[in-house]
């Protein structure tokens, strides 16, 4: 009797330590049944930060207010941390109601596995209020997957000052006129470019813009299409960008730099040690932040054109973000969608400053001079390439930043950038 | 009577012991067995890590293609250059200030609380603080460098320091807990066998090279061993300090499987990467504890074993 009875609560103990492992972790799946008519979404963000933090908190209020059955959790996750746990959502085959997505390979993975609804049928009626170039991230096989909620590009951002130190009148409209402006630079003492060269994905917009110049957008497109990224406008871009690393432009130490964190390339520019990066729409308020901020120094220009070039100096580089929604979310989910990128709510999001025009004619609700200088180049676009880390599969995409990377620093030609980026591409 | 008791004995016994197992049997098997299966498994498939199961066997592909990659053997002799520098220099000093530290001296626990500080603190910290320290721009290792008249260096941002940096920041990391097991190792050396020696008329150097040092013996080989498994796997102080640049010339077999799990999505790629280092240290393990330190087992495990 003694021992049973020690036994027993032995197994109970076990039972308790054994049930506690297995109650964590499985608390969703619940959440989706709409008894009663009330139906909560589950909308997985970043709106970790101000302006969009309390830009998005209202917008949920007004959203509940408007539509009282339906009831919006709201999930934000900083940048990082919600790709990380978006990952290990996915992989396990589920996905959030509504869900932050940057269009590009990884979203055609997810939809490959089944775990994105096609909205192409359920948003076509609002889907034409959007520009050309802020749906195509999210275009999968001709089918809309996503719905686009921010857009941007990248540029060189450059200091007025510094520039005008160096006696140079105005900024490059060619890629020779760029070799020579660096040459300018660097013979008044500055420091011509500022690069996070540890991040490996600042130094990657140089080759893919470079690409695009030369071989114009079909050329990056097709080698999407067919694996095949050994032809003559990359080996080309490649050599370009040999020529302008050869002319050490970058700042003292740029290879273990990162872009964001103290000392790195934001900071380089933003104090006003290196007279250009070349960055997103972004770069102002990280310069500010990272370093003191440049003012009424900072200017923007276009990636310049590369004589005969196919490529217009026109044609844009860069990628926004857009919401996608989960296969099995309940049909409310669109309802928030709609509202949320809707002419009269989404320039309220685009006034605060947290994202740019993604709807035709919204130029005008940018308030930031700097961010309107990019909207209006955004918004006179001949054409738009997502970011080459995104556009294509993860692997092809950190392929290209790992050997764009290894060519800045010189230990890989031209092309075996291509070559290692074609192998990857075929082994996908 | 007499036959059964003994049996429900060992039988009560066995049960009770499987009811105290079995919590962590589970969590074990759970946590433990069951990914490094998995790991074998995924190893010999392509898979991008979504959706249940791997489907799509290509049999030693994964391997092959490892056993090619420059990367990959790169980060092959970059351990082995750590394992060597650590053998030789870290350890060494590890021992050195280890013998100081048993001296007599004045703040001898200030000293020993110190040197072991750095190992409390986290990898991240220590990440962060030397890549501080080492900054190329404005750094205090460079300021200090420029006392001496010396150029300032580029630190973790030139492939051609960068391991030199990484080294430093791993023995000033690291050297605190080898001192620590030294420490600890000579205090259970008796006192009498050293003054045997001093009274016979050895000098300070012959009794530490005769006397305390083949003493030493279990303790050395223990942290050499660390040491190198601590080698093989090192992740957190490289990923933080350079991610493996630049253009791969710090990047460890660890760093090297992260960038392709949970990078590149390649997880059957990064699976076999896992396996080969898994291998890695077990041969390490197997080899050393039956060539290396089988004196020391011997005098534990198997003298236990004539007892039992």
């Amino acid at each position: 009797m003694k021992l049973s009875r020690r036994g027993a609560a032995l197994l109970a103990a076990s039972a308790l330590v054994l049930g506690g492992c297995g109650g964590n972790g499985s608390d969703d799946g619940e959440s989706k049944s709409s008894a009663g008519g009330k139906v909560t979404v589950e909308f997985w963000n970043i709106w970790t930060k101000d302006p969009l933090k309390t830009y998005g908190v209202q917008a949920i209020k007004d959203f509940e207010a408007a539509h009282p059955n339906i009831t919006i959790k709201n999930v934000p996750y900083e940048n990082e941390a919600f790709k990380a746990k978006l990952t290990t959502l996915t992989q396990s085959g589920k996905a959030p109601d509504i869900f932050q997505t940057w269009g590009g390979g990884v979203l055609a993975q997810q939809v490959d596995a089944g775990l994105v609804k096609d909205l192409t049928g359920d948003a076509g009626s609002w889907l034409g209020t959007f520009t050309d170039a802020a749906l195509s991230a999210y275009k999968v096989e001709g089918k809309q997957y996503a719905i686009p909620d921010d857009i941007g590009m990248v540029g060189f951002w450059y200091n007025k000052a510094l520039f005008k130190k160096a006696g140079i009148a105005q900024p490059p409209g060619t890629w020779s006129e760029l070799l020579d402006d660096v040459k300018k630079l660097k013979d008044a003492g500055i420091t011509p470019i500022a690069l996070g060269g540890k991040d490996k994905w600042p130094g990657h917009y140089y080759w893919a813009y470079l690409a695009m110049r030369i071989g114009g957008l079909d050329a990056l497109k097709q080698a999407g299409e067919t694996k095949d990224f050994t032809g003559p406008a990359f080996v080309q871009a490649g050599q370009k960008l040999k020529e302008l690393a050869g002319l050490q432009p970058f700042q003292k130490g740029y290879l273990g730099a990162t872009y964001g964190d103290p000392g790195g390339q934001a900071a380089t520019m933003g104090d006003g040690k290196a007279a250009m990066e070349l960055m997103g729409q972004w770069a102002p308020a990280v310069q500010k932040d990272a370093g003191k901020g440049l003012g009424d120094d900072l200017g923007f220009f276009p990636f310049p054109a590369v004589d005969g070039g196919k490529g217009a100096v026109t044609d844009a580089f860069g990628g926004g973000g857009g919401y996608a929604i989960g296969a099995d979310a309940p049909a409310e989910a669109i309802e928030f969608l709609k509202f949320l990128t809707e002419s009269t709510e989404h320039r309220k999001q685009v006034a605060s400053g947290g994202v740019l025009p993604v709807l035709k004619g919204e130029e005008d609700a940018v308030t930031d001079p700097n961010l309107s200088v990019v909207a209006k180049n955004l918004a006179g676009a001949t054409g738009f390439q997502l970011y080459l880390d995104q556009a294509y599969p993860p692997a092809v995409g950190q392929e290209v930043n790992d050997s764009v990377a290894e060519l800045i620093g010189g230990t890989k030609t031209p092309e075996q950038v291509t070559q290692a980026i074609t192998e990857t591409a075929k082994s996908e | 009577m007499k036959t059964t008791r003994p049996r429900s004995h060992r039988l009560r016994g066995f049960t009770k012991i499987l009811l105290f197992l079995l919590p962590s049997l589970v969590l074990f098997f759970g946590l433990v067995v069951a990914p490094i299966l998995l790991a074998f498994y995924a190893s010999v498939f392509k898979w991008n890590g979504m959706r249940g199961l791997p489907t799509d066997f290509i049999g030693m592909t994964n391997f092959t293609r490892l056993l090619a990659d420059e990367v990959f053997l790169g980060d092959l002799w970059r351990g082995l250059l750590l394992i060597i520098f650590s053998v030789a220099i870290q350890l060494p000093l590890s021992l050195g200030i280890a013998m100081l530290l048993n001296q007599k001296i004045h703040g001898r626990a200030f000293f020993r609380l110190l040197f072991f500080a750095p190992y409390v603190l986290s990898e991240a910290i220590t990440a962060v603080l030397f890549m501080m320290i080492l900054k190329p721009t404005d750094g205090l290792a460079n300021y200090i460098l420029g006392w001496f008249g010396i150029d300032p260096l580029d630190w973790f941002a030139d492939p051609s320091t960068v391991m030199m940096s990484l080294f430093i920041v791993m023995t000033w990391k690291y050297f605190g807990f080898h001192m620590i097991l030294y420490i600890a190792g000579r205090q259970g050396i008796p006192k009498e066998l050293t003054e045997a020696a001093q009274i016979d008329g050895a000098t300070g150097w012959k009794t530490f090279r005769y006397v305390t040092l083949p003493l030493l013996g279990p303790t050395i080989r223990i942290s050499v061993f660390l040491s190198v498994i601590g080698a093989i796997q090192l992740f957190d102080l490289v990923w933080i300090i350079t991610g493996g640049g630049p253009s791969h010339s710090s990047e460890t077999m660890a760093v090297t499987m992260f960038q392709f799990g949970f990078k590149r999505f390649q997880v059957g790629y990064a699976s076999a990467i896992s396996v080969v280092m898994f291998f890695i240290s077990l041969v390490f393990a197997l080899f050393y504890q039956r060539y290396v330190m089988r004196r020391d087992l011997e005098g534990a495990s198997t003298v236990l074993g004539d007892q039992r």
